[in-house]
């Protein structure tokens, strides 16, 4: 232990000294190394930042990454579990999409998940994952749930971190696609679904040459109940917006705590037809020097509601735009142009808003917002909301390069955004209660650290929250181009870890990591110990569908039987290294068979599967858990079921037969 | 029975003094034996404090593990245990029957049922018979104290029994029952079966047990002490009826 601390003290004073004479490769004689270390420092080229970043983010066997990033799977409709820095990918979590490993769709209670995310009865077979969103307690992630919505489709995931699994989908009722969610507030209270492309409620039918009178947008505050790990709809209320393409939100906190900001892209309302000689959407869209940024009183909303000011529209609850605007719930105020993301800064104080188009970030002033709203006499856009001039609320404009899109902080001022054209990671320092933090000046660029390549999103280690935890960043790339080896024309995106530890211009790129199964949005990046999920399900016979005891669950193999009722054939099944009980199931054609299965494991890891040959089935088990599949036997003939997941030396030979009678 | 012979030789004081010196210190009060001489007080104090926590000493070790296996294998980097209480089965009992079913062993539950069931009742008996001992001025009380004395031997033996009639009755209809010869697990000490290497210790309850084994011999030391002279006095006395009884 003492030889390695000497041996990275070397390591350091080395790094030091080599790096006033700029990057060399390391050699064995000045390295400082062991000699065994710098010759393979040597032999591979490593300069003394690449043996840094090495140093940085190798994680030996065994050792736990300190921190856990929640990433979108973008279309994958899945979750990525990655862990920060080793950047290895912990799990995939099934949600918008069928996923066979955790038996997902595919027989058991994940099935009804699933359907219960169908639009009006449709399935729906995956979903566009952008933004997760943990649970917040007092607007710090408190590791309790994850949420995760599904642009294609306007529908919402609660994902429970007990045990990692898709609790509930949600779609909803009144919008075809959304984009300004996942995202709490700061107790998650609720959990804000933002619009897109807007549409006409409820998406009826409507030509776009109405699109001023009928098109809207919508935003949804999902009530969210801790204790059912529910979001329940009928607690849950809306807002009708102006049909301008709301784009991301974010839900202030502290001293905004009750207050939500989204920008938006659209205020021009263009409706593209490029086939019909109008300028195309994207032409059409960029006209306008500002859009809106939403400002959202949601606290002021929530009481609208409870007395009862809205409309029931699909079975959800609206506050109609002109309630909204009567109410004093909804104001706008310019941001240039074509602007991307509403990032909250830690203390509340602050709203970033991305150029996009505008090499600036504009940030404003909550204090300010409050005092224009005070004050009155606001002008108002088309729809009759009041539209608070610009400079009565910017704080600051910091040019920060090209494309500047989303933001997030650290523990020691600095804020840190993605420049998607100039393919950067740009670091800057906030002003105002920040100041002291960081040695330079307020509102300053410090530093653009090029990134492998058009970064979209940025996250931050618990980078959205109250307190920022400085450390990581990560560049979420979209292009890779040469950062890999060639898998053909389709190819991975890049996430890249940077090391924010040193203050002024020291950001240091570290780890490349490629994401070759979709490409994700954003990510939030977690305290490791702030997850406490299960090891193994706290009693044999857990249903996860309801995280309470299955009503079929068996707890010991005495229990195990077949029990027939007409053409209905019920089984309660016992599985535990290596066999299942019973091993022979003999049924008729046509029987409608109900199969409880009860993993008796009680031993971390000792996970099975359970799959029938031919009928589409396969579960994953783990310790002590229990579910109920349902299907009709509508082939004869001779099938097997075996265990999926490996388990044992004896797992080939967990298997039973099912035998169907003509 | 030893109150009879007992009598608080006081001054001649009042009772208000008296009590102050019960009290204040027992030390120097004496019986007066039968025989006419006197014995200092704690004397019969000492051993009845000492058997009584022995028995307490064997109360609290019920309470506790008195052994140990613990089975290490590359798949299990925290070691699976089970700790054998007088009463019960503590630990990862459920997994290593799992395991054990392979080899066609019986769940660790099934040996040592019986003992289990009564063994509560039995320490607390160990217990009173103990401290019956206290109310015993005669060799009796050793006699009382020897199931207490013997219990954690008889632990042991009982254990060392289970354990081989466990390595023997392997079915040989389990998946690796043929493949397993039968065997006796170390009461104590290493071992190794497959995968696994297997440690097996005594815990502090059994140390508990020895540990009171200690203080009843030693309290049935000031037992003897404190009581042979009553009973040597009471002899005498006997004898000397007799003789007076004779003589008239």
């Amino acid at each position: 232990m003492m030889r390695r601390w000497i041996g990275i003290l070397l390591l350091f004073s080395v790094l030091l000294s080599s790096c006033s004479g700029g990057q060399q490769t390391v050699t064995p004689a000045s390295s400082g190394l062991p000699a065994d270390a710098a010759a393979l420092a040597a032999e591979r080229g490593f300069t003394p930042d690449d043996v840094y970043a090495a140093l940085k983010t190798y994680m030996p066997s065994g050792e736990l990454d300190p921190y856990i990033m929640f990433s979108s799977g973008g279309q994958s409709g899945q979750v990525l579990v990655i862990g920060v820095p080793s950047m290895r990918i912990l799990k995939v979590i099934a949600v918008f999409t069928p996923e066979p490993w955790q038996g997902f769709g595919f027989g058991g209670h994940g099935d009804q998940v699933l359907e219960d995310g169908y639009v009006n009865g449709y399935e729906i077979k995956w979903g566009d994952t952008h933004h997760p969103s943990l649970s917040e307690t007092n607007g710090e992630y408190d590791g309790q749930f994850l949420f995760i919505n599904d642009k294609a489709n306007a529908r919402l995931a609660v994902i429970d971190l007990r045990d990692f699994e898709t609790k509930q989908i949600i779609k909803n009722p009144n919008a075809i696609n959304d984009h300004g969610g996942a995202f709490v507030t700061p107790n998650t209270e609720y959990v804000i679904e933002g619009p897109q492309y807007a549409a006409p409620l409820g998406w009826e039918y409507a030509s776009l040459d109405d699109y001023e009178e009928k098109y809207r947008g919508v935003i949804t505050f999902w009530a969210f109940d801790r204790m059912s790990g529910r979001v329940i709809p009928d607690k849950s209320f809306q807002m009708e917006l102006p049909p301008y393409w709301q784009d991301l939100c974010d839900a202030g906190k502290k001293v905004s705590d009750g207050w939500v900001f989204c920008n938006s892209f659209n205020v021009e309302m263009a409706t593209g037809g490029i086939e019909l000689g109008n300028p195309p959407f994207e032409a059409g869209v960029s006209r306008g020097d500002t859009d809106y940024l939403h400002i959202i009183d949601w606290k002021k909303a929530e009481q609208v509601y409870q007395a009862g000011k809205v409309e029931t529209l699909n079975g959800m609850a609206l506050i109609r735009l002109q309630t909204a605007i009567d109410e004093g719930l909804l104001f706008f105020t310019p941001e240039p142009k074509s602007p991307h993301g509403a990032d909250v800064t830690p203390g509340g104080e602050f709203i970033v808003v991305g150029g996009k188009l505008d090499p600036h970030v504009t940030i404003y002033s909550f204090e300010k917002i409050q005092q224009a709203i005070a004050a009155g006499g606001l002008e108002t856009d088309s729809y009759g909301v009041p539209v608070i001039p610009l400079d009565k609320v910017m704080e600051a404009q910091v040019e920060l390069g090209l494309g500047p899109l989303h933001t997030v902080f650290d523990d020691k001022g600095y804020a840190y955004t993605s420049l998607f054209l100039d393919s950067a990671v740009a670091r800057w320092t906030l002003g105002g209660p920040y100041d002291s933090l960081n040695p330079e000046d307020g509102w300053t660029l410090v530093q653009k650290l090029p990134v492998q390549y058009n970064i979209g999103h940025i996250a931050a280690a618990e980078g959205d929250t109250a307190s920022p935890d400085g450390l990581y960043v990560v560049a979420l790339n979209k292009w890779s181009i040469d950062r890999f080896a060639n898998v053909g024309p389709l190819l991975p995106q890049n996430f890249q870890l940077v090391d924010i530890t040193g203050s002024g211009a020291q950001m240091k790129l570290l780890y490349d990591m490629p994401i070759g199964m979709a490409e994700p949005h954003y990510a939030q990046i977690i305290k490791a110990d702030k997850l406490n999920p299960f090891e193994v399900y706290p009693q044999v016979g857990w249903d996860p569908g309801t995280m309470a005891l299955h009503p079929n669950a068996i707890t010991s193999e005495d229990e195990a039987r077949v029990e027939r009722n007409g053409n209905v054939v019920e089984i309660w099944m016992t599985v535990l290294r290596s066999h299942f009980k019973p091993e022979r199931i003999e049924i008729q054609k046509g029987d409608h068979v109900i199969w409880h299965l009860t993993s008796l494991e009680q031993t971390r890891d000792a996970t099975h599967g359970f799959a029938i040959s031919g009928y589409n089935i396969n579960l994953s088990l783990e310790p002590g858990e229990t579910q109920t599949i349902e299907f009709d036997a509508v082939m004869s003939g001779t099938f097997t079921y075996y265990c999926t997941e490996f388990c044992s030396a004896l797992h080939l030979e967990m298997l039973g037969y099912l035998l169907v009678k003509p | 029975m030893r109150t009879s012979h007992l009598r608080a030789h006081t001054p001649e004081e009042s009772e208000k003094k008296t009590m102050k010196k019960l009290f204040s210190s027992s030390l120097e009060l004496v019986v007066l034996l039968p025989d006419g001489s006197r014995r200092r007080l704690i004397d019969f104090l000492i051993p009845s404090a000492i058997l009584m926590s022995a028995a307490l000493i064997l109360i609290i070790s019920m309470f506790l593990p008195y052994w140990r296996m613990t089975m290490t294998a590359p798949q299990y980097p925290k070691g699976l245990k089970v700790d054998v209480y007088v009463s019960r089965l503590e630990g990862d009992v459920r997994e290593i029957d799992q395991l054990n079913h392979y080899l066609g062993m019986p769940p660790l539950d099934e040996g040592g049922k019986f003992e289990r069931s009564i063994s509560l009742t039995a320490i607390v008996v160990l217990g009173l018979l103990l401290i019956a001992g206290v109310f015993i001025g005669n060799q009796w009380a050793g006699v009382l104290a020897l199931p207490a004395l013997l219990f954690p031997f008889i632990f042991l033996a009982d254990l060392y029994l289970i354990l081989y009639k466990y390595g023997q009755s392997v079915d040989p209809t389990s998946p690796l029952g043929s493949a397993i010869e039968p065997f006796t697990p170390p009461l104590f000490g290493v071992g190794v079966i497959g995968q696994f290497g297997t440690i097996a210790e005594p815990r502090i309850g059994l140390y508990l047990a020895f540990i009171a084994c200690a203080v009843i011999l030693a309290g049935l030391w000031f037992h003897r002490r404190a009581y042979k002279p009553v009973v040597e006095a009471q002899q005498k006395l006997a004898d000397k009826n007799q003789d007076n009884t004779a003589a008239s």
